[in-house]
């Protein structure tokens, strides 16, 4: 018996995703990255002087991100202004493309991401990943390779990949538990957390699951910064 | 202090030179609007959206909407509610943090526009006198700054009421039900309040100022005016005006409104 | 795309091989060539390159760069050349003598300069005035573009830029760092050759580019 899926895909299918590069003119690189009717935007300033002055590292770049939702990017209005959850994800998203950055080039500088959610249908952290990695990229900024992000979810005992809003409220068996991941092109992992209830050998067929659809999402961003050609 | 990246002086003088001969250096009139492009409906989540592009600036504006309690003095009248946010993603001028005072400007200046055009009929937006009515919160976001972000918007909160629906309300659980939407719009007068500024540089005075043009713009009036009727205004920046200008700035606003009209009537349409 | 040259993006392998040689913008990953930055890969003489396509200006001593004067202290100008630091012209780079209480004189807080970037360490960008050529610029307009599109808009052997230069009799300094001065006979001759560094700017990927121009001078002219 197939697991079927509220949107008809299948256990390891992703919703359709878009991708662009160039959307913010004034950015030094910027990116939109949609899965699905989950869309954001990132947009990179830098590398420039770090300010205020003691928070300048003298070893290297900092990175600095910023995640906000857009207050009708879900149903019920968010009232403008940074929570709790989107400094954690400001953090998260740091902590996640940060492996990659070869930033020890830039010391006393910042290198600033700002990621906005447009509209929210879940896996928002990981779209605005997906988006900043390629902001990062048509920034100049030096890395080693690319990460791609994607939410990881367990329905009752069924793990999907690309969790909806729809599947983050399941409620069936077990429950949702959903995990986001990222991972760098060669399969490092750089991010994951999770909330929910799952083994300790379900984690790791999650954990395959996340690294065959990552390059998916790889060859998307990969496609949109190819072509900036036709984009001028 | 000065902006990040403020226009250098020898350009600024420059850009006042080409005006005093008429002309602006991408090629505009000094009354002429670069290219607008709006696309409404463009948020699943917002009861009402509109996405507004003027050259290079763009903005975003949702129209959300709530039950509340009304307030003492209107108990018959539902609520608006204007909020404006410079995302630092749209420049490197704007950072994280408080918002600043162009923001609230800017929301601030919307909302008097909308506000005293009477453009929302809020006594039809009353469910239940004295206890509940309908509160609209309009949203904007600046997606790029070259330039005007003021007028961009304006013409996107017109947008977005203009094509909003209001969600379906269920009177048994008294709760909205967000996501879907009834085929009803929001209550509106027919004629659309259209906001523009006008902005002296020098001797000369422009609409739809580049960035570049702004930072030597040395004072502005926003006018807001519905079927050449006045609703709202406001003067901003330092420079002082006599009557010959104001009057002059008068002329060039209730002119440059009769076309923006015309072309947003047939661009958002109905 | 240009000739044969690809866009890569970081993580890409370009090339693999022992005896290629990882030039700037890649590295070396046992047999792989690796991109490290996103632009377009090309190949000199087994010396794999990416040159980029987008990003902030990343200065090089020996580069022109046009400049706005954000600050005067007691021995020089501070100068902002739209790179990740300022930039810092001395006193004693200024082919003049300069009286220590004339400093905003010679120049001030918003003027624009022509300097040549002659030393880059850990305390930042050196500027000089000394060359012929260089100083404070007046009158004319500063158009901006991405420092990466300036090779194209100069051309090889600067082709590129006296066609506009010809064909619009302005006088054009292109910086290194992506700002350009441009200072003609008529406000529609600066116009025209604005239009032109814009043109050249945003279609920089074509083949054929100088073909292109000729005829968009061409058609403004009339």
């Amino acid at each position: 018996m197939t697991f079927k899926r509220q949107d008809g895909r299948k256990i390891d299918e992703l919703r359709p995703m878009k991708a662009k590069i160039g959307v913010v003119p004034n950015a030094d690189g910027s990116a939109m990255f949609q899965f699905g009717d989950t869309i954001a935007i990132a947009a990179v300033y830098g590398p420039k002087k770090m300010h205020p002055q003691h928070m300048q590292n003298p070893e290297k770049g900092t990175l600095r991100c910023n995640y906000n939702m857009i207050s009708f990017s879900v149903n019920d209005r968010i009232r403008p202004g940074p929570s709790r959850r989107s400094t954690e994800i400001s953090k998260i998203t740091e902590w996640a493309l940060e492996p990659v950055l070869m930033i020890k080039q830039f010391p006393n500088m910042v290198i600033d991401v700002h990621i906005n959610i447009l509209q929210a249908n879940a896996s928002t952290r990981c779209a605005g990943i997906n988006a900043a990695a390629m902001a990062l990229a048509h920034a100049g900024i030096p890395m080693k390779e690319m990460v791609s992000s994607v939410s990881i979810g367990k329905l009752d005992k069924q793990l999907v990949a690309d969790v909806s809003k729809y599947e983050e409220d399941w409620k069936e068996g077990e429950g949702a538990t959903d995990i986001p991941i990222t991972l760098t092109n060669s399969g490092k992992l750089t991010h994951i957390q999770l909330d929910g209830k799952i083994s300790f050998s379900q984690l790791k067929e999650a954990m395959e699951l996340a690294k065959k659809v990552t390059k998916e999402i790889h060859e998307i961003q990969k496609k949109a910064l190819k072509e900036i050609g036709e984009e001028q | 202090m000065d902006p990040v990246r403020k226009v250098s002086n020898l350009t600024g003088n420059r850009i006042k030179e080409y005006l005093a001969e008429g002309k602006r250096f991408d090629g505009r009139k000094p009354e002429e609007f670069r290219e607008i492009i709006i696309e409404t409906g463009i948020s699943k989540n917002a009861e009402g959206s509109a996405k507004v592009k003027i050259g290079k600036t763009e903005v975003m504006v949702g129209v959300k909407m709530a039950i509340s309690e009304p307030y003492a003095d209107s108990p018959d009248k539902g609520n608006l509610m204007v909020t404006a946010e410079l995302l630092p993603l749209s420049s490197p001028r704007y950072e994280t943090g408080p918002p600043r005072f162009e923001a609230i400007e800017l929301g601030r200046v919307i909302d008097r526009g909308i506000r005293e055009s009477k453009f929302i009929e809020f006594e039809k937006l009353c469910l239940k006198e004295g206890e509940k009515v309908w509160t609209l919160f309009i949203d904007i976001y600046s997606l790029n700054d070259d330039g005007n972000l003021l007028d961009a918007a304006g013409i996107g909160a017109i947008a977005a009421l203009k094509t909003a629906k209001i969600p379906k309300y269920d009177e048994v659980e008294e709760k909205v039900i967000y996501g879907e939407l009834s085929n009803e719009s929001i209550p509106l007068k027919k004629e659309l309040p259209i906001s523009m500024t006008v902005h002296k540089l020098g001797d000369n005075f422009i609409v739809d100022p580049t960035l570049d043009e702004e930072d030597v713009s040395e004072t502005r009036i926003t006018i807001c005016s519905s079927e050449g009727v006045i609703s709202s205004m406001q003067k901003g920046e330092t420079k002082e005006l006599t009557s010959e200008e104001f009057n002059k700035i008068l002329d060039i606003a209730e002119k440059t409104e009769k076309d923006l009209f015309k072309q947003l009537k047939t661009k958002i349409g109905k | 795309m240009s000739e044969g040259k690809k866009i890569v993006i970081p993580g890409e392998i370009i090339v693999s091989g022992d005896n290629y040689l990882p030039g700037e913008g890649t590295e070396k990953r046992g047999k792989d060539v690796v991109a490290i930055r996103f632009g377009l890969a090309e190949e000199f003489d087994r010396l794999i390159k990416v040159i980029p396509l987008s990003g902030v200006y990343q200065p090089r001593r020996g580069n022109v760069v046009i400049g706005k004067v954000e600050n005067v202290t007691f021995n020089g100008w501070v100068i902002d050349i739209c790179a990740p630091e300022n930039a810092f012209l001395m006193v004693a780079e200024v082919p003049r003598y300069v009286n220590k209480d004339g400093l905003e004189e010679v120049m001030d807080i918003g003027d624009m300069v022509v300097a040549k970037i002659w030393n880059i360490n850990k305390r930042g960008i050196d500027l000089s005035i000394k060359v012929r050529g260089l100083g404070k610029i007046e009158g004319g307009m500063i158009v901006q573009v991405n420092s990466n599109k300036v090779p194209r808009i100069i051309g090889k052997e600067g082709s590129m830029i006296n066609l506009i230069k010809d064909a619009t009799g302005c006088n054009i300094t292109v910086g290194q760092n992506g700002l350009i001065w441009i200072k003609g006979n008529t406000i529609d001759d600066e116009l025209n050759a604005k239009k032109t560094i814009l043109f050249i700017s945003d279609k920089s990927f074509i083949s054929g580019l100088t073909e292109e121009v000729k005829k968009f001078l061409e058609e403004i002219k009339k």
